[in-house]
């Protein structure tokens, strides 16, 4: 017997995959609205993923290439379980090159490289109900996503000026979606909120633990909320990518010693490797080099 | 006074399976007049209250309001949307518990400013002015703004329960016992202050009290209830100068003098 | 002349439920009226029910027969039967009252007690002040309780703000109800010339006096009212 026999294609059996990809279809065809789904158990603990997993299972083919990025890293422990996962249930292709892939699930972050037409981003979704932080009845949030009732969502952002003195929600930013739901982007930064407008590509958000589903069908308004006298920004950084010099795009910060050094570089490892190897260096990278 | 009344309540009665909630209650509120409700515990008022302010159903009759397009709109009927913008624009609900009726984990600003949001109010430095005066109005001080109500005295939390209900200017609003739980002076303070707003603003109230003190100093008009019945009404200084049925007699000897 | 005032065939009794249902009857065939710049003053010994027919007049007493018909804005309104809401507008714009007692509310000042019933009517704040504060003056009160709220006032303080609130207006009918039981002899000599300038303008004045020395000065004509006790009636 082989270990593979043991399985359905990509874990999920046919009936369940069905139910997930009706679940996909109502929600794309209300772009934003919150579809209830029969979430599965999966061989992983909620907050792994199981949302996303359980949308990529019910979407994959054999022929799809599969990207896994966790905080836009692909060797990351969570990215690398899961594609190891896909690998062995489903036998599909992986890689870690975005252009490359057909289907990427995400943890918490959009690729750097502009999605292209035919990809399919697939977000983990921790809490999908972006009225939660102040309502926390479910028949409520429900009634207000249907009366479209949003003010709630603006009182967040005033908490956030009155204490801040400006928005400081800098993931998970609310966005109002087609001009109708208002949806949570899931724990991205803000900074990928602007990639979400108008994408080329499909976006689906899995929740596993509550059970949802959304997306944002390609070519679609994605509006961040904000304030007349507060739009909204990105968020900016003074310096570039200490390894490949890359500019406006989202960085992490890198402690390097106990001394209080540190270094910012890109989040997004795909893109950062690549830009290295068509010759640009970061200030870091140059002086390493320059040391050797 | 205007020529029409606000509210027309044409004989709603609520049942709870076999038991009497409130039964063939009618009258008119018009505009500007203050009308207490009062009557002992399981007498019927805050059922009366609840079907009148469509947090409940009635079992029959018909409660209409006089919209500010000038129609009359019988609430049953009203879509849950349109019904529920009028709860937060030309009504307003002020519950006996503070926390019922505020959103205690944000700030004084933002429990006020939430209804201006709610109806599309999108500059940040004019909710928070707005904010400000009604907190001033409400005599809380400025520097409470982003102080959570949490961190509130009960008198205080009942001031901003009131001005986050006032701040779009409702025409009418609902109170279910709301000096209920406070010491006697900070309800003297609320009291006058309510008073006072009632006048400034010609808002008509439909007040639930079990305080005949309450109704004396805020009403125009009274109904007595006891088992789900309106058991006499008429203006406030009659009922309690001479009331005529038993259980107002009773209810108006009842009353501890100082 | 005009007549603002009639009151015809009232009847008033009390039903004690808490006493056995006891029916205490207080007045029956009440009728009178009062003429414009006329002040009538209720007379006969206490407990006949001079108060009671004040009260009824202002409708904090319902009425068991009769009818109380006032002119009001050029029309005739039955106070026995109005509705609520007509009583008060009766009360607002043509019927005044100067209770024997103050009833004190809370915090605001003597001042804004004495202008609320031109608030009301939708007199501006300053305006409504200045008259407030020209009454006070007239009536002794010391300008510095002007600011303070009455509640903690002496008897004749008080007396002296509620007279001052029920002469602000140009009520055309006014109800008196011993408005000079405490006041000293001076204040009280103010009050005489008071309802003196009413009843020049015009003013329908019906009053409750115990002291002679004001009903004389006041009253154009005594009604006993033991008339129209039942009590007078079995004895």
């Amino acid at each position: 017997m082989t270990d593979l026999a043991t399985y359905n294609f990509a874990y999920l059996d046919e009936q369940t995959k069905r139910m997930i990809r009706r679940a996909i279809l109502k929600a794309i065809s209300i772009p934003g609205y919150q579809v209830p789904f029969a979430s599965r158990e999966m061989p992983m603990p909620y907050g792994w993923g199981t949302g996303g997993v359980q949308v990529t299972a019910a979407i994959l083919g054999p022929d799809d290439v599969l990207k896994v990025i966790d905080q836009g890293a692909d060797d990351t422990t969570n990215a690398v379980s899961i594609r190891a996962f896909f690998q062995k249930v489903a036998n599909v292709a992986v890689t870690t090159k975005t252009r490359e892939a057909t289907i990427i699930q995400t943890r918490h972050r959009i690729p750097e490289e502009t999605l292209t037409a035919g990809q399919t981003l697939v977000y983990q979704v921790p809490i999908p109900e972006p009225l939660r932080f102040l309502e926390p009845r479910e028949t409520e949030t429900r009634k207000m996503h249907a009366l479209e009732e949003y003010g709630l969502m603006h009182v967040k952002l005033y908490e956030d000026i009155a204490r801040n003195g400006h928005i400081a929600t800098t993931y998970a930013y609310p966005v109002k979606v087609e001009g109708r739901y208002v949806m949570d982007p899931s724990p991205t930064p803000k900074f990928d909120n602007p990639k979400m407008h108008m994408s080329e590509a499909l976006q689906l958000f899995g929740a596993g633990r509550e059970k949802r589903i959304y997306a944002v069908p390609p070519y679609t308004e994605v509006v961040s909320l904000d304030f007349e006298d507060h739009p909204f920004e990105i968020q900016h950084f003074d310096k570039p990518c200490a390894l490949c010099g890359a500019e406006h795009v989202y960085l992490d910060e890198v402690v390097l010693d106990d001394k209080g050094g540190r270094m910012f570089v890109c989040s997004d490892t795909d893109h950062c490797e690549d830009r290295r190897e068509h010759g640009h260096a970061g200030h870091l990278l140059a002086q390493q080099e320059a040391a050797e | 006074m205007s020529a029409v009344p606000l509210l027309k309540v044409n004989d709603v009665s609520k049942f709870y399976g076999s038991r009497i909630g409130c039964r063939n209650v009618s009258f008119e509120l018009w505009p500007g007049e203050v009308l207490a409700i009062v009557g002992e515990s399981g007498s019927g008022k805050t059922t009366l209250l609840s079907c009148l302010s469509t947090r409940l159903m009635p079992s029959s009759g018909v409660v209409e309001y006089h919209m500010r397009d000038g129609q009359y709109r019988d609430l049953a009927r009203m879509g849950e949307a349109e019904r529920r913008f009028l709860m937060r624009t030309d009504w307003g609900f002020v519950h006996q518990n503070p926390a019922d009726g505020l959103r205690m984990t944000v700030s004084a600003g933002a429990n006020v400013g939430e209804r201006l949001m709610a109806v599309g109010d999108r500059h940040y430095g004019n909710i928070r002015a707005t904010a400000t005066d009604w907190l001033r109005r409400v005599e809380i001080e400025e520097d409470r703004i982003d102080d959570q109500p949490r961190a509130f005295s009960g008198g205080m939390r009942q001031r901003l329960q009131i001005a986050r209900n006032l701040v779009t200017s409702p025409r009418l609003v609902f109170m279910d016992e709301p000096t209920g739980g406070l010491d006697v002076s900070v309800q003297a303070r609320l009291l006058d202050l309510v008073r006072g707003l009632v006048h400034d603003l010609g808002l008509s109230a439909i007040i639930v009290t079990h305080d005949l003190a309450v109704a004396r100093l805020l009403s125009h008009r009274m109904m007595v209830m006891k088992d789900g019945l309106v058991i006499e009404q008429g203006l406030t200084d009659r009922v309690l100068d001479d009331p005529r049925e038993p259980y107002t007699q009773l209810l108006v000897s009842s009353i501890l003098q100082v | 002349m005009p007549t603002p005032l009639v009151v015809s065939e009232v009847a008033k009794s009390f039903t004690m439920h808490l006493r056995d249902g006891i029916r205490l009857p207080v007045v029956s065939g009440v009728s009178f009226s009062v003429k414009k710049g006329e002040c009538v003053v209720l007379g006969g010994p206490s407990g006949v029910g001079k108060s009671s027919i004040l009260k009824m007049l202002y409708g904090n007493y319902a009425v068991d027969a009769g009818q109380i018909l006032i002119e009001h804005h050029g029309h005739l309104v039955d106070l026995a039967k109005a509705a609520p809401r007509s009583v008060l507008e009766v009360r607002r714009d043509t019927l005044g009252y100067v209770s024997q007692f103050l009833r004190v509310v809370p915090r605001v000042s003597a001042l804004d007690v004495v202008a609320e019933p031109l608030l009301a009517r939708g007199a501006a704040q300053d305006e409504a002040r200045e008259k407030a504060s020209e009454l006070l003056a007239k009536l002794n009160l010391p300008r510095e309780l002007w600011q303070l709220p009455p509640a903690t006032f002496s008897g004749g303080e008080q007396q002296r703000v509620n007279i001052a609130r029920g002469f602000i207006t140009d009520h055309e009918i006014l109800l008196l109800d011993e408005p000079t039981a405490s006041l000293d002899a001076k204040n009280r000599r103010v009050v005489v010339e008071m309802i003196a300038a009413k009843k020049a303008e015009g003013v329908a004045l019906l009053g409750i006096f115990h002291d002679e020395e004001v009903r004389d000065a006041v009253a154009d004509r005594i009604l006993d009212v033991s008339a129209f006790s039942p009590r007078k009636a079995a004895a």
